[in-house]
């Protein structure tokens, strides 16, 4: 029943604005005796008086939120609603009072407007911090169950039975060595495809292919890069997977119904539009006189690429590589769709195994609390993909941003 | 002075050469290729789901049916009849009285394996059933109609009466969480960027840190949004508002990029004309470049928010794949958005639920190529060459 007080006091502020705006304007217009030329820009001054009122607002809710956050104090929300209106009515009446004759509104404003601005670029740092605090403060929770040696080097992934009757965890059922061997296999074979034919068809469309071609081959590669990855992972289950098995049985080889080889197919075909925009930029960019040069001495288009060219762009390619091995690592759908659940230790392509990214995925379309050992688990997992993707990004991005200044 | 030519070495080149040449050309004919089997597999498989089976029944309104729902059939048609028809009618009794005693004639839903049955695909019918199946379609009492349901019911049990409506409502409202988080935000966060930040070591950082941001696999901005926004926020769980927030995050450095690139392409003639008149610079980013930038914003932003309507994986983290029949009616209610329902079609081991999977697919695509179009568009058309 408090819910229409609060709401009647926040849609308040928006007619106590309106109020500051002109009152502010109106000050302005009466403090300038003659009808100026430059009476157009009083409404800077409703402007800043709007402003005014609405600092001290927000700063009210935000601390409000703050305690609440923080567990200190629960403030009852139209107790907010009014304490936010008298802020407002305060901040209104002071900003009032600040318009004098040779008061400059507009600089007061754009300062403020300018850390505003300053205020949303931080957001992205603090999506980086976010994700990283996150994924380390529950791992540590998780690695004070299972300690981190038995994680990284056990070969045993069976969260379901590590809950021992006595309420203990069974740590060396957290061996995450298959996950990882499952998630490594799952990238080769996603690049086995993806770099050739990436970097194939980015040696075509910037050597080798009619504008035409070039015209119609790069929206082609875009759309594979538009579609959802839970298309590709419903297209690695119910179409490629079957293809694997009846080829694998004509060749005399027994495939499992979800095996490692289908994700990774379709996995690499996701890719090649990444690899290809990428290297094509880096070929792009290499100096034509390096090709002229060669040319001039005789060689062959190919035998240009392959002595001059590529070694030239040698660094932006590979960065390309290490940014597509970085999505290979992190791309989800497609494995938990189509590469099973089964912490398999193995090395043949046709078996069912299980990665990082599926095993996150496992724990948290079940009914697990979110303490219990599975679900820390998965921060775990997390903190192992943050680490690795990380960790390519940042090489592959310094590497590229040399290699860019190198030909600019 | 003459030039060493060895005709054999020369013709090992030029082989060399057309290999090398071909195989450039195999490797995009390859992503043509696959392009062109994919949709014709998805569609394959989906367009049959735009059909639905149908069966003409007679329908004894007694007074039984109100505890047996299914008396109302001739007891032949019962295991044909989708189920969740069959219990409807009850209901309809009680809303017009007057129909007691009579005997309508209506066609009805049958079930999915009545349906698979008629698209010849494997079914689970029994022979006698079966048997009665082909009689009812031999009499006309049998046909495959437009499948209107699929556009207009939520999700369902049953895969004759499961639809994508519920879900895409679900998309709409995690799009628009989405548009209002990240356009704002990365707009500013980009004209701050490109227009008033000083050269210093944190806008270096920051720099470095959007580009990482955007290649961050998106399965930790789900475990971001489920330790942040729901462990530390208390916003519910399931709920298009978290959905939609943690999508929000992940489209950030995608507009944030994109606007900048807008931003840098307008010739720094417009800035200086506006400041030799007198502009501040806000007036000149409010007044000139905003404006001038939009077009590029616009469709960076499209392709953001494309991206982040066919994304999955977080949202499942978020817990957006619990079964929702109803279309949510607030930010705050759980929902179930467009790829999650397919994700969880696909999990289903019914096999009519194949069909709407790909049919789903088809809708997620329609609308994602739409966007793109959408993108495109803007850009050939509103985009100005210096």
């Amino acid at each position: 029943m408090t819910q229409p007080l609060t709401i009647v006091l926040f849609l308040g502020l928006i007619p106590l604005a309106a109020f500051g705006y002109r009152l502010g304007r109106g000050k302005r217009l009466a403090q300038s005796a003659t009808p100026s030329p430059f009476a157009g820009s009083a409404g800077i001054f409703g402007w800043y008086a709007v402003l005014g009122a609405a600092k001290p607002a927000l700063a009210i809710n935000l601390a409000a939120l703050g305690l609440y956050l923080a567990g200190i104090l629960s403030i009852p929300m139209p107790v907010v609603a009014a304490s936010t209106v008298v802020a407002a009515m305060v901040g209104l009446f002071l900003a009032l009072r600040a318009i004098q004759p040779h008061f400059r509104a507009r600089e007061a404003i754009e300062k403020t407007i300018q850390r505003m601005l300053f205020v949303a670029s931080l957001i992205s740092i603090l999506t980086t911090i976010g994700i990283v605090a996150s994924v380390i403060f529950e791992a540590i929770h998780f690695f004070r169950l299972v300690s981190l040696w038995e994680f990284i080097t056990g070969t045993q992934w069976n969260p379901d039975d590590a809950l021992r009757p006595d309420g203990t965890v069974d740590s060396s059922l957290f061996g995450a060595v298959p996950l990882f061997a499952g998630t490594l296999l799952i990238t080769c074979i996603a690049m086995s495809v993806a770099i050739p034919v990436g970097l194939f068809s980015a040696i075509c469309m910037s050597e080798y292919a009619s504008p035409l071609i070039r015209r119609i081959a790069k929206p082609t590669l875009e759309i594979l890069a538009g579609i959802p990855t839970v298309v590709y992972g419903f297209f690695a289950a119910i179409t490629v997977s079957p293809l694997v098995v009846e080829t694998a049985g004509r060749l005399g080889l027994q495939a499992d119904s979800t095996n490692a080889l289908s994700p990774g197919l379709v996995m690499g075909i996701m890719i090649i539009p990444l690899v290809s925009s990428l290297a094509d930029d880096v070929i792009s960019a290499v100096p034509q006189n390096l090709r002229e040069g060669s040319l001039a001495l005789g060689a062959f288009p190919s035998e240009t690429i392959k002595r001059v060219v590529l070694p030239a762009a040698l660094p932006g390619i590979v960065s390309a590589c290490l940014l597509a091995v970085s999505r290979a690592v992190g791309e989800t759908m497609i494995v938990v769709m189509a590469a099973g659940l089964q912490p398999v230790l193995s090395a043949n392509p046709l078996r069912g195994m299980t990665t990082v990214n599926v095993r996150i995925v496992d724990a948290f379309t079940g009914d697990q609390a979110f303490d219990s050992p599975e679900t820390l688990s998965t921060f775990g997992l997390g903190l192992a993909l943050l680490v690795i993707t990380l960790g390519l990004n940042i090489i592959s991005l310094t590497v590229i941003r040399k290699f860019r200044q190198r030909y600019e | 002075m003459t030039l060493p030519t060895d005709p054999a070495l020369h013709a090992r080149r030029k082989a060399k050469e057309r290999r090398f040449k071909t195989m450039s050309y195999a490797a995009i004919l390859v992503a043509g290729v696959f392009l062109v089997f994919f949709f014709a597999d998805i569609l394959r498989q989906g367009l049959p789901a735009l059909k639905q089976a149908e069966i003409l029944v007679p329908i004894h309104f007694t007074q039984d049916i109100l505890e047996y729902p299914e008396s109302s059939l001739p007891p032949e048609y019962v295991p044909l009849v989708s189920r969740g028809v069959v219990r409807l009618f009850p209901n309809e009794l009680h809303a017009t009285p007057k129909l007691l005693g009579s005997t309508q004639e209506r066609w009805v839903l049958a079930t999915a394996d009545v349906d698979q049955f008629l698209k010849g695909k494997p079914n689970r019918l029994k022979a006698k059933e079966r048997r009665t199946a082909e009689r009812l379609q031999s009499e006309g009492r049998l046909r495959l109609a437009w499948n209107i349901g699929f556009f207009t019911n939520g999700d369902s049990k049953l895969p004759e009466m499961a639809g994508v409506f519920a879900a895409a409502v679900g998309s709409v409202y995690v799009l628009l969480v989405t548009l209002a988080f990240s356009f704002p935000i990365g707009v500013m966060a980009a004209v701050y960027l490109e227009e008033f930040a000083p050269d210093n070591r944190l806008m270096q950082i920051i720099e470095v840190n959007i580009n990482n941001l955007a290649a961050i696999p998106s399965i930790l901005f789900g475990l971001l949004g489920l330790a942040i926004f729901i462990q530390f926020f208390g916003i519910p769980r399931s709920s298009s508002m978290v959905g939609g927030l943690t999508l929000g995050l992940m489209t950030l450095p995608v507009i944030i990029i994109a606007t900048r690139a807008a931003i840098r392409a307008i010739p720094s003639a417009i800035r200086e004309g506006a400041m030799a008149l007198g502009a501040t610079r806000w007036q000149v980013v409010w007044d000139h470049i905003l404006p001038l930038a939009l077009p590029g914003i616009l469709t960076g932003t499209i392709i953001g928010l494309a991206r982040a309507i066919g994304e999955t994986a977080p949202l499942i983290l978020v817990g957006m794949v619990a079964f929702i029949p109803q279309p949510a009616a607030s930010f705050l209610e759980a929902t179930s958005v467009l790829p999650a329902q397919i994700y969880t079609w696909a999990s289903d081991s019914q096999r009519a639920f194949v069909e709407r999977t790909a049919a789903g697919i088809v809708v997620l695509l329609v609308i994602l190529l739409s966007m793109n179009a959408l993108a495109i568009f803007l850009r050939t058309k509103y985009e100005r060459k210096w």
